[in-house]
């Protein structure tokens, strides 16, 4: 593109919509879609845009993201000039480490002072989207504006514990900004925020440092809502398939969403999503397997029957076993003659022979990382 | 202190592969693609790094391009190496002469100052052909152990097919004391497989000599490894008992796909211990839909089957649509089999599209043998191609 332009992404925010899956690990490295994590939709749109340098914003339960992430050389980002760069939480001997978004950019000014791209993109990493952000920084710069807010229509309420909707005018300004409504009802449509943001990083840098000597915390209540009538804060209408993840509810029914060829093509068509690469072995259907409506993926041994199902790498399921409606992550082992319905497992689960679990769409059964049934 | 390497690998990646017909026309054998998202070349090379050498020359000669964008600075393999690592040696143009490689042995010649950089040991022989899991680790230390000067990796074969192969003829303690390359009438079923470890001095004492040589075929098997035999030099046989081969004609290259078929393959290509790397599809998981009909099947990333897909191998973005048969066949990268055609007892190359309702190949007890559609090219709507048939270009039927 021809503007340049710094990522950020935020790997920690929103960890605590899914507790169950980020226990143990960010919200960043949390397993979607049969191979990839959160963090390769936010990290692959950012390449696919033409971004070279990624700073990754870090807080704590990093070490999955970073085993993940590596050198970054599967997004193309292993990159003398910039590439992925990670940036741990800064603290001293009187500080903590930050508690809000607007405390965690105050860590990063040093990254982003030393930058020289004329924009900043902001991306958490709780929606999965096929994203080209070289219009959206197309679009700040055409409207001159100091924020730009990335906004997706919903029907649906937002079960997050902290939204954003926006109001926009006919020309795409917001002129209303509202922290968690609760005035949104099923139906009724609204303007959710994606929690992607674009400034051009002299703004943001101004913006933080001003924050810091006012003694603000709070990006949302005191940089966005005091200031809407103030800053050109713009909406971008992002039109196509958004899903964010915000309960587990959400991450069930989006997972099952990837079983739609559409949702699939507009993921995966046009473009690729890079991720960490395993050298599994393709993946091997024995005679018995009987598998319909389901996405499976490389390294993974089938012998019983799935249905509608997401099977991540490495996942065996036996003889005799019947897998529905489930998500089954990484190199977890499903024994023979095991009934499935409605249930998650986290990677490297065992169930063994003749157990039945169930779960329902609302509430999926979910089997925590590593354990042994 | 002098910078070196134990053992430096040459692998022989020159060769046309011409018993394989369509699937050769652009690539070199070693580029061929095999179970589902593998190439030939990833196994000698997962070998190395896998038996801890890290210095491979991979020798190119035949239609080298493929290969070398494959192959690139050998990242997939861990072979990206500040010191060491993979390296492309092409033919070139030197100021005394400039030459193709001639035979194997003269290739190794013509790239003898990229083994000396590294300072070796030990040199061992690879070719670019063979599908198999070999420690050659395992072999180095066998040839320490016993100070030959040569040491060729045998396997035993079937008697009736000894004359295809180099044969060895040992005493009980392995030693060789006779080697015949394709002998009419041989004295033994162990069968070289192509694999050597040489000392390095020895190695090169004999390549200059061969080289100088105006009556040599600058061969290994005819004609270095005769020579080092007559003069005397200690020669082993190490011998290897699992799974290999030669994946050089069209049948045997479908069968050794189907190897990999079952829940005890006759070749694994998932244990974890020694694992095979690859460049990998960057794709989605494989969808396997409400139609579809999976059974004894090994099926990469990317795939959309909504069809019957049995006793087969389908590499990444491969499309088997709705009403569409796939049976007994390899089918690579990208094909789409459209609604109502089938396909039997088949090898079809990267990129084929087989239109509605038509027909490749016949059953695989029907006796046609074995039908190779070459890469990039559509059967029209309705067409058949006879089971046996090679094709490498478009076909509308008769």
């Amino acid at each position: 593109m021809a503007h340049s332009t710094v990522g950020v992404i935020f790997s920690n925010i929103h960890d605590e919509n899914i507790p169950e899956l980020s226990r143990h690990r960010t919200m960043a490295s949390v397993p979607f879609g049969g191979r990839y994590r959160l963090i390769d939709f936010a990290l692959s749109n950012m390449v696919n845009s033409g971004i070279t340098t990624v700073g990754i914003v870090t807080k704590n339960n990093y070490q999955s993201l970073i085993d993940h992430l590596g050198s970054g050389k599967e997004w193309d980002l292993a990159r003398k000039d910039g590439g992925i760069i990670l940036l741990p939480p800064y603290s001293d001997d009187t500080d903590k480490p930050y508690t809000t978004r607007l405390e965690a950019l105050m860590g990063i000014t040093g990254f982003l002072t030393h930058r020289s791209e004329d924009y900043v993109v902001i991306s958490d990493c709780d929606g999965i989207a096929h994203m080209d952000l070289s219009d959206i920084v197309r679009y700040h710069e055409e409207n001159h504006a100091d924020i730009t807010m990335v906004y997706h229509e919903e029907t649906e309420p937002c079960e997050s514990s902290y939204f954003i909707t926006l109001q926009p005018d006919e020309t795409g300004r917001i002129t209303g900004l509202k922290i968690n409504p609760t005035n949104l009802k099923r139906g009724k449509k609204y303007n959710l925020y994606v929690n992607v943001m674009v400034m051009s990083r002299e703004f943001l840098i101004n913006t933080i440092q001003s924050a810091v000597t006012r003694g603000f915390s709070s990006f949302g209540r005191d940089i966005l809502t005091k200031n809407v009538d103030t800053l050109k804060i713009y909406g971008y209408a992002f039109r196509g398939y958004y899903a964010g993840v915000n309960s587990m509810e959400d991450y069930y029914a989006h997972s099952m969403e990837l079983l739609r060829r559409d949702v699939r093509d507009e993921l995966f068509g046009n473009r690729d999503i890079y991720t960490k690469v395993r050298d599994s072995a393709p993946s091997k259907y024995l005679d018995g397997a009987y598998v319909r409506n389901s996405l499976i993926s490389d390294g993974c041994v089938i012998e019983g029957t799935v249905e509608n199902c997401i099977l991540f790498r490495g996942v065996k399921v036996g003889k005799g076993s019947v897998v529905k409606n489930s998500i089954i992550m990484q190199d977890s082992v499903i024994g023979d003659s095991v009934n499935l319905d409605c249930v998650i497992t986290d990677k490297n689960v065992v169930v063994r022979d003749r157990r039945t679990l169930a779960g329902c769409a609302e509430l999926p059964y979910f089997i925590s990382k590593g354990r042994m049934l | 202190m002098l910078r070196k390497k134990e053992c430096v690998a040459m692998l022989l990646a020159g060769g046309q592969g011409s018993r394989l017909y369509a699937l050769t026309n652009n690539i070199a054998k070693p580029a061929v693609a095999f179970g589902a998202k593998y190439r030939i070349i990833d196994f000698p090379l997962s070998n190395c790094i896998n038996s801890g050498i890290d210095t491979v020359g991979v020798l190119t000669q035949y239609e080298p391009l493929e290969l070398n964008e494959y192959i690139g600075n050998g990242q997939p393999w861990d072979l990206d190496r500040a010191f060491g690592g993979v390296h492309i040696l092409s033919p070139y143009q030197a100021k005394k002469k400039q030459s193709w490689f001639e035979g194997t042995a003269n290739a190794i010649y013509q790239n003898m100052h990229f083994m000396q950089k590294y300072n070796p040991d030990y040199i061992l022989i690879l070719s670019g052909d063979h599908i198999y899991k070999m420690n050659y680790a395992e072999m180095l230390r066998a040839h320490k152990e016993t100070g030959a000067d040569c040491t060729i990796a045998a396997i035993e074969v079937p008697l009736k097919e000894a004359s295809r192969f180099g044969i060895l003829n040992t005493n009980p303690d392995g030693s060789i004391y006779q080697f015949e390359e394709k002998p009419k009438q041989p004295k033994s079923n162990l069968a070289s497989m192509g694999i050597y470890i040489f000392t390095a001095e020895k190695l090169f004492k004999y390549l200059e000599q061969d080289d100088a040589n105006p009556d040599s075929s600058k061969d290994f098997g005819k004609d270095v490894l005769p020579a080092m035999l007559n003069a005397g030099e200690k020669m082993f046989s190490y011998r290897f008992r699992g799974y290999w081969k030669d994946v050089g004609t069209i049948s045997s290259l479908w069968e050794s796909n189907m190897d990999l078929l079952g829940s005890d393959p006759n070749f694994d290509v998932s244990d974890g211990d020694w694992k095979i790397h690859s460049r990998n599809p960057l794709a989605p998981p494989e969808y396997i839909g409400s139609a579809a009909d999976v059974e004894n099947s090994m099926i990469a990333l990317g795939c959309e089957i909504e069809g019957t897909v049995k006793n087969s191998v389908l590499a990444s973005n491969v499309v088997v649509e709705e009403g569409a048969v796939v049976r007994d066949a390899v089918v690579m990268s990208g094909c789409v089999i459209k609604t109502g055609a089938v396909v039997e007892y088949s090898i079809l190359d990267e990129n084929v599209v087989v239109e509605g309702g038509a027909s490749v190949g016949e059953s695989k007890d029907a006796g046609a043998g074995i039908a190779v559609l070459g890469r990039n090219i559509t059967i029209a709507a309705g067409a058949k191609v006879k089971g046996g048939a090679i094709l490498d270009k478009d076909y509308r039927g008769e």
